[in-house]
């Protein structure tokens, strides 16, 4: 057994808690220690605490009071508190992955830019609608310029807890900024909808690229956009297995409408793994299961080991998610 | 088929001469006070933003700057002026705005005299930062919308406009898929975030009368007098005006109304019918009938591409309740795909779409391409 590094999650919401349970199941090298929260009665302090983690309600002051520092901390709270809280961690010599949408370090996604700078303390997980979204962005953008990228990221009701809702602009402006940053176009735009039907709706993500207008056309270009997506797909599988394309991506011709651009349009449903919340909650899947991937390569990094990391095809999740 | 020839004879008879007197005693003589200044309720038009919808975004500002000076003159205290889908709907989703937004709200400040020129917002698309440039450009209204459950997500939205010095109203949209006590806590939620006036808004045009009247009931009950109550109505199907009378006598002081009817699926309450209708009941509401009538015949009704109606489709929208701006989308796709817009929106309504979803009605007209193609393949016996 290699030699591990302790994690603390701060925030013990529908984020903090599934990240728990990732982290559990996809690393050897990362070992869960504390789950930090301000709430007594939190449903996730309750839950980490049987699984045998400290589980306090004293917040980031109790955290970083222990004789024990956590090697590595994953906040799970708002974009505001990660902001107070990021340079408490750099002093404190602990590093950070931020799961908010305060993009206090480099934005991250897996398979699109996982080869960050390893001397980053702080890395930060964009949102949920831009880990499903900004894989798809990167497909076009390596085959053909994308002046645009515009998404929909539609997830249930359910599934969005307070902090969600109380960072809604943030949620829009960091996915924006994350599809020209990584997914590589021109110029983003990012649109969240909660919808409360029952039974709740999968996470479900629209994406549409501005394309040269030769690409929109059937032909070889074409293809080669479409091979990319699909190939692409496959990649977040590896640690998303939930991840699949809902219906064919449709190809439409310039239209003046549209400003003269012609596009692609790929949709992308997220069925979770039900680690917390039921599949529904894919959307928190996508960013726990990527925050979990980035964490564990930090991990390796500061203890000088290889990662630990299992893919979905080690776990036969693929077959389990059945999409 | 029979004769479709509509003959005078056949109009409804009047039963008898209606006489001055007999107006004024209907109306309480409350009609000569309008011209005081002094109103029962406000009517809010919306020509300029659900309108936007219609026109398939593409305003100019000569036409905006038209609409505004006749309503500014017909005496309509708030005139709304945004993209049909709110602050930063210029997209792939919704439809690419012809002239930038903030220009157009520009123009409609700069030829207002004395109406106050409104943005709408709905979080999750326009931003707080979006909030601010509309105030930057002379807007002193804001109007943040959100699905009729997730009031929410419009909190730091509400606390942002109230610190730059707007008024505030919230957009319940969709209210028909909450119950009236679900609508009052959600109405709740607004006031408290700092909203001053809580519309119930019919984006389907799918509340029916008591439907309608009740939900503005609940909320009244639990709002009080600490903000007012408002309705927006749609005409899918045709109840818009009705109900905005029914919601008024429920205590709402806000009523919305286009010009024409100019809005999504069947288009909004007429702002002149309201106009009409409300002086005809001796219910002051400002405006100038005359004018109103003028600005909606001589000045929207001659740009307008095609008139909102009530076909199959819309009224398919007000019976399936799904959001009225699918309707130009939903026929889009059905060009595209072939399959008819109104089995495209009864499946929307089936399966609980939002306002915003705008990007499902591919996924739906996809499904039923797909659903007909097996069809047709059952029908030539294939297994």
């Amino acid at each position: 057994m290699a030699s591990k590094g302790s994690a603390a999650i701060v925030g013990p919401g529908n984020i903090g808690t599934d990240l728990m349970f990732k982290l559990m199941r996809r690393s050897d090298i990362i070992e869960p220690r504390y789950m930090i929260g301000v709430d007594p009665t939190s449903d996730g302090l309750r839950r980490a605490a049987s699984v045998g983690l400290e589980a306090s309600h004293e917040g980031v002051d109790w955290l970083l009071a222990q004789d024990e520092l956590p090697d590595i901390v994953f906040e799970c709270t708002s974009a505001k508190a990660h902001a107070a809280n990021a340079p408490r961690y750099a002093e404190a010599g602990i590093l950070a992955v931020d799961l908010t949408p305060a993009m206090v370090g480099p934005l991250v996604c897996p398979p699109v830019n996982l080869e960050f700078n390893m001397d980053a303390v702080n890395v930060n997980m964009i949102t949920c609608g831009g880990q499903a979204t900004t894989p798809m962005v990167k497909a076009v953008s390596r085959v053909v310029p994308v002046e645009y990228a515009e998404i929909v990221a539609s997830i249930s009701s359910l599934s969005a807890g307070p902090g969600t809702r109380a960072n809604i602009d943030e949620f829009t402006e960091t996915t924006s900024l994350a599809l020209e940053v990584v997914g590589g176009a021109d110029k983003g735009k990012a649109i969240i909808i909660l919808n409360p039907v029952e039974p709740p709706l999968m996470m479900r993500n629209s994406v549409f690229c501005a394309i040269p207008p030769e690409a929109a056309e059937p032909g070889d270009l074409q293809d080669r956009i479409l091979e990319s997506i699909h190939a692409m797909v496959e990649t977040v599988q590896d640690y998303v297995p939930g991840y699949h394309l809902r219906a064919d991506v449709q190809f439409d011709p310039v239209r003046e409408l549209w400003k003269g651009m012609g596009r692609v349009f790929i949709p992308v449903e997220v069925k979770g793994r039900g680690d917390y919340l039921p599949d529904y909650a894919g959307n928190l899947d996508i960013i726990t299961a990527a925050a979990a991937r980035v964490g564990d390569i930090m991990i390796a990094n500061k203890l000088g080991v290889e990662t630990t990391w299992k893919s979905s095809a080690d776990l036969n999740d693929l077959e389990a998610a059945g999409v | 088929m029979g004769d479709m020839t509509i003959r005078p004879e056949d109009a409804p008879k009047v039963n008898h001469l209606v006489t001055e007197a007999e107006v004024l005693a209907h109306t309480n003589g409350k009609a000569a006070a309008s011209q005081a200044g002094e109103t029962d309720l406000r009517i809010t038009d919306s020509t300029l933003r659900d309108g936007s919808h219609a026109m398939a975004h593409q305003y100019t500002e000569a036409q905006v700057r038209g609409v505004v000076s006749a309503l500014d003159q017909a005496g309509v205290q708030v005139i709304e002026v945004s993209h049909g889908d709110g602050l930063g709907g210029s997209s792939f989703n919704y439809g690419f705005s012809k002239v930038d937004e903030f220009d157009l709200i520009s123009a409609a400040v700069d030829e207002a005299t004395q109406a106050k020129i409104a943005i709408l917002m709905l979080p999750g698309l326009g931003t707080v930062h979006h909030l601010k440039k509309a105030h930057s450009v002379g807007a002193s209204v804001a109007r943040i919308a959100t699905h009729c459950t997730e009031a929410d997500v419009s909190i730091q939205h509400f606390g942002e406009a109230r610190k730059l010095g707007m008024e505030t109203v919230g957009f319940l949209m969709l209210s028909h898929m909450a119950s009236p006590e679900k609508l009052a806590q959600q109405a709740r939620i607004m006031v408290d975030a700092g909203c001053q006036c809580v519309y119930v808004v019919d984006s389907a045009g799918a509340l029916v009368l008591d439907t309608a009247q009740q939900r503005i009931k609940a909320v009244i009950d639990e709002i009080g007098a600490e903000a007012q109550v408002g309705f927006h109505g749609h005409q899918n199907l045709s109840m818009g005006v009705a109900n905005s009378v029914l919601a008024y006598q429920a205590g709402a002081k806000q009523i919305d109304g286009a010009l024409c009817a100019l809005g999504a699926g069947a288009g909004n309450s007429p702002t002149e019918v309201l106009a009409a209708t409300f002086e005809r009941m001796g219910i002051r509401t400002g405006l100038d009938l005359g004018q109103v009538l003028s600005a909606a015949e001589d000045v929207v009704r001659p740009f307008i591409p095609r008139l909102p109606w009530m076909d199959r489709a819309s009224i398919t929208q007000g019976y399936a309740g799904v959001y009225s701006s699918f309707l130009l989308h939903a026929e889009r796709a059905s060009e595209r795909y072939g399959v008819p817009a109104h089995a495209i929106l009864q499946r929307i309504g089936e399966l609980g779409y939002v306002g915003g979803q705008e990007d499902m009605i591919i996924d739906v007209a996809l499904a039923l391409k797909n659903e007909q193609e097996l069809g047709d393949l059952a029908g030539a016996g294939a297994r």
